[in-house]
């Protein structure tokens, strides 16, 4: 491009806007970032495809981790699902496949995420609520009844009691005579940032990460084909982080958890390709797209250079998506659609291997069955109809993307180097950085749209005086009742000679520092609950308590 | 009397851990000139009523994203009225559906602040509020 053509342009620019009515502030991004009117080659100074980019399916991944993409292979529909009881968990999981979903995800209630059982006082009112109760091995029974696990691939939104969780699963296949060698799917398995944002922690830093390694450690002997963590992104930028934090703190939150296993002397090559990513996908497209390709190729040159892994898989960042929880509005909810759709778009464009879709309901209740449906239909419009899926990584090239790209990878790098010189993932945690940087864009993003800086549809613009209620899931107070009922019926069964025996098993193996996944599927397989084991556990370790950062 | 005299307690009622919402509003009633206490996560109602009490509050602002809050908030009353704190005024903040408005006002609440509502509305509450005197 000629300088005297680019000047020309400018001067163009410029003198529209004066004599048009537009915004009178420069825009920004979600995240803040300002953004050009206009972007030209000269936006990427030095610009190399093939080291910046290279090809889809090739090293660094930018356009994607599969060379086809989704001509190949559209991405897994996996919708989120969970509520009171397993049984009750287990048809809402029978109707999403039988309406065309491809994959299953399990959300679990609160107590069970903080490894109570639903007896505990501490759980009175929340039993069932969030996601499904699972005290036992009994209720992954009922959760899981009927699906061919050989066939499809199960996923567990489960942190503090992940290891606990997994035991029982693991014994469930057992018992239902399944081989652990084709078992398929992932477990969250992130404690990291339920420090940094989501808050559902038990144990103090350093034993959580123990058990984080103890389940990678067993499944990469044991269980090949499960994702051992996946390192989410979500909640940290739900939790109201920037995309930047989000992308940051997310690959630095992987690096530790590949240098812990390291340390256990596992080669980088037998358990890097079973680590995979859960990103937000947030309003602003093309930010958002920018961040999942600067993941690709900052995740695919930490694992080749620095961590000196061989097999390309340890090099590809394979991620699942879900759209943005908090961009959801109560004020004319219908409207939320829209914004889900939108969203979906930008996690495609941006190469998601998996995707949830979030119901118009959620700021107020879980979806109804009616909702979760048109959650679902908004991916298969997008798959089947709109020719997203036609061609690979379409908006590659574009220079305002690529810019973006490098822009966000910058400024990741520029955190990790930060984040190291605090002393790493650990030290941030416990002196409160993650959680302040946080709170600081969160207070900043609501002061945006407290201005009207930032305009929300039905919110703080375009607001309708009359609001029509819509229908809500409601939860069968008995749920708690019956979940409470049950349980003391398993528990009656033991033998407490027998349930001790396992729970010093449990404490031993926690005190010595062996792995506990043998010694927790034993317990499974008794009957010890959540809540008792992660008991157990507390023995040794301890609870984690913090001041609150804000 | 002036909006710096007033003491507020910000609570997390229950297993919940979404506390963006709560922390922005902390902030945003400090910045105005409010005394804020927030003292955390996972507070039991009786954990809540004790630190009301400990720190001589005149309102308490819970936030509940968990949808329990026809349950825990009713509780988190019941014992203000039975340590002798019916004085201290009850706001309540979070994923609150519209139709449950009206049960948590019938239980002493005074108001409910559902998703999307503007800060300078919550503000706006409490520096229009005066605490009612004590007898």
């Amino acid at each position: 491009m000629s300088t005297v053509s680019r000047e020309s342009a400018r001067r163009a620019y410029l003198a529209e806007l004066q004599a048009s009515p537009g915004r009178a502030e420069p825009p920004t991004t979600v995240s803040g970032r300002e953004v050009a009117p206009l972007y030209t080659p000269d936006d990427l100074p030095g610009f190399d495809y093939e080291s910046e980019l290279g090809y889809p399916g090739q090293y660094p991944y930018t356009r994607g981790i599969h060379a086809s993409m989704y001509r190949g292979r559209l991405w897994t529909m996996r919708q989120f699902a969970g509520f009171g009881t397993a049984k009750q968990t287990n048809q809402r999981f029978h109707f999403l496949l039988a309406k065309g979903q491809t994959g299953l995800s399990t959300a679990f209630d609160l107590p069970t995420l903080m490894g109570l059982d639903s007896d505990d006082p501490r759980a009175s009112g929340e039993v069932g609520r969030l996601g499904v109760a699972v005290d036992t091995i009994e209720d992954v029974h009922d959760l899981y009844a009927q699906i061919n696990l050989h066939e499809v691939s199960v996923s567990m939104t489960i942190n503090a009691p992940a290891i606990v969780i997994f035991a029982f699963f693991l014994a469930h296949a057992q018992e239902r005579g399944y081989d652990w060698k084709k078992l398929r799917g992932t477990i969250q398995n992130d404690i990291l940032k339920e420090f940094h944002a989501q808050n559902e922690f038990v144990f103090p830093p350093e034993p959580s990460v123990r058990l984080v390694i103890d389940l990678v450690e067993f499944c990469t002997k044991y269980v090949p084909q499960w994702n051992t963590i996946s390192i989410s992104g979500y909640h940290i930028r739900e939790a109201g982080a920037t995309a930047v934090q989000e992308l940051a703190f997310t690959l630095a939150d992987g690096f530790h958890y590949v240098e812990k296993t390291l340390e256990r002397g596992l080669d980088i090559d037998a358990f890097a390709p079973r680590l995979s990513f859960f990103f937000n996908a947030h309003n602003d497209i093309f930010e958002e797209v920018a961040k999942y390709r600067a993941a690709r190729i900052l995740w695919a040159q930490a694992m080749r250079e620095r961590y000196r892994a061989k097999n390309p898989n340890s090099w590809k960042l394979r991620f699942h998506c879900q759209t943005a929880g908090c961009t959801l509005q109560a004020q004319q909810p219908e409207v939320n659609i829209i914004r889900v759709a939108y969203q979906a778009l930008a996690a495609v464009l941006g190469g998601c291997q998996s995707l949830h879709t979030n119901s118009l309901d959620e700021t107020l209740s879980l979806p109804t069955e009616r909702t979760a449906t048109l959650a679902l239909r908004t991916q298969q419009v997008l798959a089947y109809e709109t020719g997203v899926t036609n061609t690979v990584d379409p908006l590659g090239g574009s220079y305002y993307v690529e810019a973006l790209t490098r822009q966000m990878r910058q400024e990741a790098e520029a955190y990790f180097r930060r984040i190291e010189e605090i002393g790493g993932v650990i030290a941030g945690i416990e002196n409160g950085f993650f959680r302040r940087e946080i709170a600081e864009s969160a207070y900043a993003y609501q002061r945006e749209i407290e201005s009207r800086r930032k305009i929300i549809v039905g919110v703080n613009a375009f607001v309708e005086p009359e609001q029509t209620p819509i229908e809500i899931l409601r939860l069968d107070p008995a749920v708690e009742r019956e979940q409470i009922e049950r349980l003391r019926q398993i528990k009656a069964r033991r033998s407490r000679e027998e349930v001790e025996r396992h729970l010093q098993a449990i404490r031993r193996a926690a005190e010595r520092g062996e792995n506990l996944m043998p010694v927790l599927i034993e317990a499974a397989q008794a009957r010890i609950s959540v809540g008792e084991a992660m008991q157990a556990m507390a023995d040794v370790f301890g609870r984690y308590e913090r001041p609150p950062t804000w | 009397m002036n909006a710096s005299s007033k003491r507020i307690v910000l609570a997390k009622v229950g297993l919940d851990g979404h506390d963006r919402g709560i922390k922005v509003v902390a902030r945003a009633l400090r910045d105005a000139g409010f005394e804020v206490i927030y003292p955390g996560l996972w507070l039991s109602p009786e954990a809540v009523v004790r630190v009301v009490a400990e720190e001589d509050a005149d309102w308490l602002g819970i936030s509940i994203l968990s949808g329990a809050h026809l349950i825990l908030v009713p509780k988190v009353l019941d014992l203000l009225r039975q340590q002798g704190l019916s004085h201290v005024r009850v706001v309540v903040g979070g994923t609150i559906p519209e139709e449950d408005v009206p049960a948590l006002l019938a239980c002493g609440v005074e108001k409910v602040f559902g998703p999307g509502s503007p800060l300078s509305d919550i503000v706006g509450y409490f520096r229009g509020s005066q605490p009612v005197p004590q007898t």
